[in-house]
């Protein structure tokens, strides 16, 4: 008996070696392990076997049955192994194809800016307030000190809806300022952006209808300091650390004193060049410090409080930031343009 | 504003370079367009002396002449002209030299013969006749001027000066002068200041035997004055003058229409001079025109003249549009005698409004727009008449008429040197802040500001701490962070909601446009609007740029079927666009309802009326919009009849979507399955759902049951789903529609409709039976109410 179950151990072995399949495994198995497997035939033998012979003979038969199932186990494994990595190579994909398209928007370059400079104002504590477009001249023209015979109200620059010249399509955001203070008392600081209309004819650097953002803070103790500290954090967060600026005096009705800010010529850095028109600077929008008699006008003693106020044109900031060359690309709305940004 | 630093220099020396000048200058407020330098372009030309001329062996019209330019021998040179005798001092242009218009100069053969430069015309030098009167237009300029042989043409013209050209702001009139822009360089530079006081001998009679002056209209002319010369002597005026008129962009006429343009140019105030033979009764009257009266002016246009319009009357009829132009019937010609110069003072709306409405701005006119100097008039008059007897025009009479009905006003400003400190967030001394005022023309006293007549423009405080930071330089004012109490600041209700919508429909794909708000009344017709929508009453721009952009937009589907017809056109094979457009409506008030529609467009693969829904869904789901219900919508013109949903939240309609109508498609160039929504964002969110609270996840497990029924086929999923959920079941959570089909298998009329229901208790786990029990009750009330039974 010894023999035949030192017979079946080699030729089981033999055979758990060579099984190309789980199936064949199993089979194998049944075979030998099973309730009517080779194994279970031989110990069936084993009344046969002398007293002193029947613990040796069943010691080794259970020493055998936990090598076959051993062997089958290690074997189950390799071919699970190889049978998986079989898969994995045939399931193996060309990487470089291109992917699913899930087709996102993207916002009009302009918001895009907009966006980005109305969060750095919400972040110095501006509120983001919006008036109406079509104003009223009281708030667009005499409240902001604009003199009766400014061209600004001339029929040539300005688009009215009636004849009395009440009413018209406003053309800079600063009736915003106008009204926040009428209904607000400083502390103010606001950021008012929106469109703005101007009788240009349409071409690469004008439009009828462009965007503005103007600014506005009250407070006792402001500063033209202040102005140009705000207004370098903002062009620095737009256009990088490095941008230079200059603050040139200029004239507004409703500011006083008045500047103009300037930027170094990207292209050329101040020496020059066709971008900047020989200037080395690049005007990029006007500020100042409110009129006292445009506070006066809105219920704000200007002897008390002081405040700064600036506006910029959005279209430019647009245009010079991506190097847009033509202004009506922003309003043709072609989606190739669009996706670009 | 052109400035010639020549002139300039009359009043202050300030010689640095052109760059240097302007660069302060600009930095001190007064801002600087451009430079150029006269002549330029003109270089290696000098003049020369004819020393003989031969008749050209190979040419029956040219001359070979030989030259002295003071080069190192004597030059041969080949012209064409006729004008040109031995001995005559002529412009040559030598080898290598260059001409205005790129034009260069090189030694030759003409016809055989060496030609080492070429002898130069009035034109060829970029110089007219008017710069040269006793040049020829057609043939070489025979200089007169004094010069040897060899001198740069450039000295010898005065053509090497630098002109620069000034913005000037509307609030500084008085800069549009020399003597004006030289007081801010003296200030700018801090070099001195000379600005003669003109002084006239006179002694030719007395002005006021001759002319009387009445103001009939104080408020638009608050100051007349004039003087008189007789014997007068039209010509040319000197060299000196036609070339610092030229530099200013003026072209010189004659001598006494020169001096008021000169006058003009230096003082800042504009001249007129009469013809005194014309005025009728040697009286000047200003008043208003009479109706029907009609002026011609110098300019050769009969002028119709208004009441509103202020004009210079002789005791008759208009000589003159107050302040704009002068009229021919008074003008000056060659057989004038004596003339009354007119240096006066009007309103500034007035011209204007004259100049506006017939359409003739002159440089005059836009002076006196401004607001000029009530005291400039006397010495404009005066240096009008010294310049007169300096050149010799005529002979000046004694006295002037000054006719000035008001008083004349001074502003005086407190000088508070820490307000204006505070203002600025600077330090300036007391002493920089009054010696610049000083330098300006301002008097400083005891602390009191005199404000000096021409700065109409500085009032208060305000003003002053202008005038001092711009000449300490902006520059130097330290910039700082806001300081005071912090305010909380961010964006509206309006605005946030706004960014969730756009932020939504970038997510689905779509990408956001950006259109003009005004529009053509033509986009009403396109999008099939009735005769009588309320849509069409809309705020019109009474003078467009033209009828595209003629009316304010009442709603934003032609500019959005404008933008995807754009990108069709242009074989852009899809779009999915929105764009949150702002739309202005009458709704009785003075201004209008200005709201935000927000648009969605879509043409192209995958794009059908569902793919559009399933875009308003998640829109309005993201916009926590409660109650969202679409309804077929009929009647709306622009979209298919059989495609287009209204949209409701509960009983509020707050959008359409659709297909397009096939003639809207058409009429825009777009294909027939171009889907567009609209939606009114301002009822969104208004309607906008509260922020949700949480709701516990369920702890018992859903049985998913699926249903297929048979019903009209005209009825609605709509109505099936609202019979289902209606039906009373207390365990359906969800019903999702998952098919329909029609066809063979279901009658002929009819359609199968499938679900899948998800069932589930809160409370316990479901069991098959109230499963089924549920899922009867749904059938029933589908089968009672809609007749639609189980397939």
């Amino acid at each position: 008996m010894k023999e035949m179950l030192e017979a079946l151990r080699e030729a089981s072995r033999q055979a758990i070696d060579q099984a190309v399949d789980m199936d064949a495994l199993e089979t194998l198995r049944i075979r030998y392990l099973g309730k009517k497997g080779e194994l279970t035939a031989i110990l069936k033998q084993m009344g046969r076997l002398s007293a002193e012979e029947r613990p040796v003979v069943g010691q080794l038969a259970n020493q055998i049955r936990a090598e076959l199932e051993s062997e089958l186990d290690s074997r189950k494994s390799a071919l699970a192994a190889r049978l998986q990595e079989r898969k994995l190579q045939s399931e193996t994909l060309d990487v470089t194809m291109p992917g699913k398209e899930l087709p996102l928007g993207s916002k009009h370059v302009i918001n895009t800016v907009l966006d980005e400079v109305t969060d750095i104002f919400v972040g110095m504590g501006f509120s983001i307030v919006e008036g109406p477009e079509i104003e009223l001249s009281a708030y667009d023209f005499d409240r902001l000190n604009i003199p009766e015979n400014h061209t600004v109200r001339e029929w040539t620059d300005t688009f009215y809806i009636t004849e009395d010249e009440k009413v018209h399509l406003r053309c800079q955001t600063s009736p915003v300022q106008v009204r926040v203070m009428e209904r607000m008392k400083p502390p103010i600081r606001i950021l008012s952006p929106g469109r703005v209309y101007r009788k240009d004819e349409i071409d690469a650097t004008h439009s009828p209808m462009f965007h503005q953002i103007e600014g506005l803070v009250v407070d006792k103790g402001i500063t033209m300091g202040d102005l140009k500290g705000t207004l370098n954090t903002l062009i620095r967060k737009i256009y990088g650390p490095d941008t230079v600026t200059r603050f040139r005096p200029h004239h507004f009705p409703f500011t006083e004193p008045s500047c103009e800010m300037d930027v170094q010529c990207f292209e050329c850095h101040g020496r020059g060049c066709r971008v900047c028109k020989g200037e080395g600077w690049i005007e990029l929008l006007g500020a100042g410090m409110v009129h006292p008699r445009v506070l006066e006008m809105s219920g704000i003693d200007p002897e008390v409080y002081s405040g700064f106020a600036f506006g910029v044109g959005l279209e430019r900031l647009v245009m010079r930031r991506f190097a847009i060359s033509d202004m009506r690309l922003l309003y043709e709305n072609d989606t190739r343009f669009l996706s670009q940004f | 504003m052109k400035l010639s630093r020549e002139w300039l220099r009359e009043y202050t020396p300030i010689d640095v370079p052109d760059k240097e000048y302007c660069d302060t200058m600009t930095m001190s407020g007064s801002k600087v367009e451009g430079y150029e330098l006269t002549g330029a372009e003109i270089s290696r030309v000098v003049a020369g002396r004819v020393l003989s001329m031969e008749r050209h062996a190979n040419s029956d019209h040219m001359w070979v002449c030989r030259v002295d330019a003071g080069q190192d021998h004597i030059l041969q040179i080949v012209t064409g002209a006729q004008n040109v005798s031995v001995g005559d001092l002529v412009p040559v242009a030598l080898d290598g030299s260059t001409l205005p218009g790129g034009v260069e100069i090189h030694t030759g053969k003409l016809r055989g013969e060496v030609s080492e430069g070429m002898l130069c015309s009035l034109k060829e030098l970029g110089l007219e006749q008017r710069d040269f009167p006793y040049a020829i237009e057609d043939g070489i300029f025979i200089l007169q001027e004094e010069g040897a042989p060899g001198d740069d043409i450039r000295e010898l013209c005065s053509l090497n000066d630098s002109v620069v050209e000034f913005e000037i702001t509307n609030n500084r009139p008085d800069c549009l002068s020399v003597r004006g822009l030289a007081r801010e360089s003296a200030a700018a530079f801090h070099t001195p200041l000379t600005l003669p006081v003109p002084t006239v001998k006179g002694g030719a009679g007395d002005i006021r035997e001759l002319l009387s002056v009445e103001i009939r209209e104080a408020e638009l002319c608050p100051r007349y004055t004039a003087r008189m010369v007789k014997n007068i002597r039209i010509a040319p005026s000197p060299k000196w003058m036609r070339r610092r008129l030229r530099a200013s962009g003026v072209r010189p006429i004659n001598n006494i229409v020169d001096i008021t343009n000169y006058v003009m140019l230096e003082y800042g105030q504009p001249m007129h001079a009469f013809d005194y033979a014309c005025l009728t009764d040697g009286r000047i009257v200003v008043r208003r025109a009479r109706e029907g009266e009609v002026l011609q002016t110098l300019d050769g246009n009969d002028r119709p003249l208004t009441a509103d319009m202020l004009v210079i009357a002789d005791a008759e009829s208009p000589v003159g549009l107050a302040g704009v132009m002068g009229g021919a019937n008074s003008e000056i010609t060659e057989g004038t005698t004596a003339i009354v110069f007119e240096s006066a003072t009007f309103s500034g709306p007035s011209v204007r409004h004259t100049a506006i409405e017939l359409g003739m701005r002159t440089d005059a006119s836009s002076r006196f727009e401004k607001g000029l100097d009530i005291r400039g008039t006397v010495p404009a008059v005066d240096r009008a008449c010294e310049l007169v007897e300096l050149l010799g025009v005529g002979e000046v009479l004694d006295g002037m008429i000054d006719v000035l009905p008001g008083e004349l006003r001074e502003t005086a400003i407190a000088l508070d040197s820490a307000r204006i400190n505070a203002l600025l967030g600077a330090d300036i001394p007391e002493e920089f802040m009054v010696s610049t005022l000083t330098e300006l023309g301002f008097g400083v006293k005891d602390g009191v500001i005199a404000v000096p007549s021409w700065r109409g423009d500085c009032t208060m405080l305000a003003d002053i701490a202008e005038e001092v930071a711009r000449f300490w330089g902006y520059d130097r004012i330290e910039p700082t962070d806001i300081r005071g109490a912090a305010v909380q600041g961010g964006y509206s209700q309006k605005q946030l909601f706004r960014q969730k919508l756009g932020r939504t429909a970038r997510a689905m794909g779509y990408t956001e446009v950006m259109t003009y708000s005004f529009v053509s009344p033509s986009g009403w017709d396109k999008i099939r609007l009735s005769a009588d929508s309320p849509l069409r009453r809309a705020y019109t721009i009474l003078n467009p740029l033209g009828e595209d952009t003629s009316v304010m937009r009442t709603t934003a589907l032609p500019s959005m079927l404008g933008v995807l017809a754009t990108n069709l056109s242009r074989r852009n094979m899809s779009a999915r666009l929105y764009e949150l457009a702002t739309v202005y409506r009458k709704d009785g008030g003075e201004l209008a309802d200005e709201r935000t529609a927000m648009t969605l467009g879509a043409y192209g693969q995958g794009v059908d009326f569902y793919a559009l829904k399933g875009a308003v869904e998640t829109l309005l789901k993201a916009a926590r919009t409660p109650d969202v219900r679409f309804a077929a919508d009929r009647d709306n013109p622009s979209y298919h009849p059989g495609r287009c949903a209204a949209v409701y939240s509960g009983e509020e309609r707050i959008g359409t979507l659709g297909q397009l109508h096939p003639d809207v498609a058409r009429a825009f160039g777009l294909d027939e399955n171009t889907c567009c929504a609209e939606l009114d964002a301002v009822k969104l969110l208004a309607l906008e759902g509260p922020e949700p609270t949480y709701t516990p996840l369920p702890r018992f497990p859903a049985i998913l049951r699926d249903i297929a029924v048979v019903c009209d086929a005209e009825t609605p999923v709509g109505a099936l789903t609202e019979c289902i959920t209606g039906a009373g079941s207390d365990v359906l959570r969800d019903v999702k529609l998952f098919d329909v089909y029609a066809g063979p298998g279901v009658p002929a009329g009819r359609k199968s409709v499938a679900f899948s229901l998800t069932l589930r208790s809160e409370d316990s786990t479901l069991t098959d039976e109230h499963a089924e029990e549920a899922v009867a009750k749904i059938l029933a009330a589908l089968k009672e109410k809609l007749n639609a039974v189980i397939r």
